[in-house]
């Protein structure tokens, strides 16, 4: 793992190549220097707080922005010969969809437009959305739009998948079905690269992440290693009577806090931690283990800029 | 690839936007109707031999059909603020595609405009010889081109806040200045002016059908140079437009 500075250069065959990429709006620099390469077949996140540039570095690799400086490649080339080729399917952060059609009508609309697309009902089927498929675009709730964007995405049959933030709209089981729907169209050999804001979306379905903050890359490496460079657990127990002191001693944590009655304690390996913690205090009760919060993660990690 | 799927689509989800067509194409009917029927004896207009229902559909066909070509931009202003012009262009779907399947809707909503104009002016009694109806139609639809042009340019340049306004000013201030309501005088400025529009020599093409000669020089002149020019600056517009919004 590197933390982001220098990335060889990308061989020819990469699937997505981008060096030295930067853009600015007005006084706001949102990219300041992107190297990424990302070789087909991989699935990759590319993970980031609001902000972080990670929807400008799409559009710039989707050769929607021009980028002011560096350049994004697709399969070697400008990106805009890898869409006309057909090989990019991309889901975009805001969208709705066109009105007056069915999502079927719509898919075959989109299909239509691919040289090798997936059979319409074939995606349909990949997709779970056989319930929405006859309804009118106009009349679908929020999470069922991204569903059947989704499965316009994935009707290009494309080599190239670019998702960002796919389940933004999605509740828990519209999010499963997706990246249950994801691994398999992944498992044939494409690349996805997809970016999200959910460190655990990072970690269940990318083989590597790319951490973004500030329009820099920040970290780059498997989602584990990533995880254990921001995702902080917190252990929160109730346990009366002993100093903070005590608990930083514990091994995996490294910060104690006391809070009334309660205890919090960040944790740099939190199975340790509740293992020790629960051996030296057994009275600790009302135990919760929570996940990072990614926004205070970079922070932490970037340092306030 | 299938341009002819694409296209069948798009023009499905035209037709299917109801509130759209009965406006687009109710509206010049019903001002015809309105205007023609209480002087449809009228037959000898201000001693031209010509009559009212007649006199009335010809303008109504010329600022009809510019209408429903201008039209286009408002339904791209909509595409674009829902940002799938942005999920087109990370599809194959080529420029040439896009353009042709705009300016085929557009004449799809021209010569539906058309036919119930003229169906409707047959009712008030006009009647034309074939001849007539062929050379003022075919000629409308030439003339048509620059309209299609400047629905796409002013659909990717405004907003469909905006959109409304400008293309109801747009074809308010094109119809008046070419003529479609009140002749243009033999000369002056506004002549001078009206000679330059592509409006006005839309509305010569539909005074084919009173009498008039169609195109001299000038006329195909003035729809070369608007044609061209519209149609770079909606390429142009188009290519740029590609920003999030």
């Amino acid at each position: 793992m590197s933390v982001a500075t220098a990335t060889p250069a990308a061989p020819a065959t990469s699937g997505i190549a981008v060096r030295g990429l930067t853009k600015s709006f007005g006084a706001v620099e949102a990219v300041r220097g992107i190297d990424v390469s990302i070789e087909p077949g991989q699935t990759v996140a590319l993970l980031g707080p609001n902000g972080a540039g990670k929807s400008t570095t799409i559009d710039m690799m989707l050769g929607l922005q021009e980028p002011d400086g560096g350049t994004a490649h697709l399969f070697g080339g400008p990106p805009q010969d890898a869409v006309k080729a057909g090989r990019v399917g991309a889901m975009l952060q805001i969208g709705q969809l066109i009105r007056d059609l069915t999502v079927r009508e719509l898919i075959s609309m989109v299909a239509s437009l691919y040289p090798r697309p997936l059979g319409v009902d074939e995606t349909i089927e990949l997709t779970r959305i056989g319930e929405i498929a006859d309804r009118r675009t106009q009349l679908l709730s929020g999470g069922e739009t991204q569903r059947a964007r989704f499965a316009i995405t994935l009707v290009s049959n494309a080599d190239l998948l670019v998702l960002d933030e796919p389940t933004a709209a999605m509740d828990v089981e519209a999010r499963r079905a997706f990246w249950a729907t994801m691994r398999d169209f992944a498992a044939h050999g494409r690349t996805v690269l997809f970016a999200t804001h959910y460190l655990e979306e990072a970690d269940a379905y990318a083989d590597r992440a790319v951490l973004m903050a500030h329009g820099r890359v920040v970290a780059d490496g498997a989602p584990t290693e990533i995880k254990a460079m921001v995702g902080h657990r917190r252990i929160r127990a109730t346990l009366p009577g002993v100093p903070p002191e005590a608990l930083e001693e514990l091994d995996g944590v490294t910060r104690a806090e006391r809070r009334g009655d309660s205890v919090v304690l960040t944790c740099s390996d939190s199975d340790t931690a509740i293992r020790a913690l629960l051996a030296r205090f057994p009275d600790a009760r009302d135990i919760e283990i929570t996940g990072a919060d990614l926004e205070d993660a970079f922070v932490e990690l970037t340092g306030a800029e | 690839m299938s341009v002819a799927t694409y296209i069948r689509y798009e023009i499905l989800r035209t037709v299917r936007n109801r509130r759209f067509m009965i406006l687009a194409l109710g509206f010049p009917l019903v001002i015809y109707f309105l205007i023609a029927t209480p002087n449809r004896h009228e037959t000898n207009l201000g001693g031209t031999g010509i009559s009212a229902p007649l006199y009335l559909m010809v303008g109504l066909v010329a600022f009809g059909t510019m209408n429903a070509m201008l039209g286009s931009g408002a339904r791209i202003a909509a595409e674009r603020s829902a940002g799938w012009n942005r999920q087109l262009r990370i599809t194959p779907l080529s420029a040439r595609t896009y353009f042709r399947t705009k300016v085929l809707t557009g004449y799809m909503l021209a010569a539906m405009t058309m036919v119930l104009l003229y169906t409707a002016g047959s009712v008030l009694g006009v009647r034309l010889t074939a001849n007539e109806w062929v050379k003022m139609t075919a000629l409308l639809l030439v003339g048509l081109i620059p309209f299609a042009a400047l629905g796409i340019l002013f659909g990717h340049l405004l907003t469909p806040d905006s959109i409304g306004p400008a293309i109801g000013g747009l074809t308010a201030a094109l119809s008046i200045l070419g003529g479609v309501w009140f002749p243009v005088t033999g000369h002056g400025i506004l002549h001078d002016i009206a000679l330059g529009l592509p409006s006005y020599w839309l509305v010569q093409a539909a005074h084919i059908g009173v009498g008039g000669h169609g195109w001299d020089r000038t006329g195909w002149v003035v729809w070369v140079v608007w044609t061209l020019a519209a149609a770079y600056f909606a390429r142009r517009a188009y290519e740029r437009d590609t920003k999030r919004t």
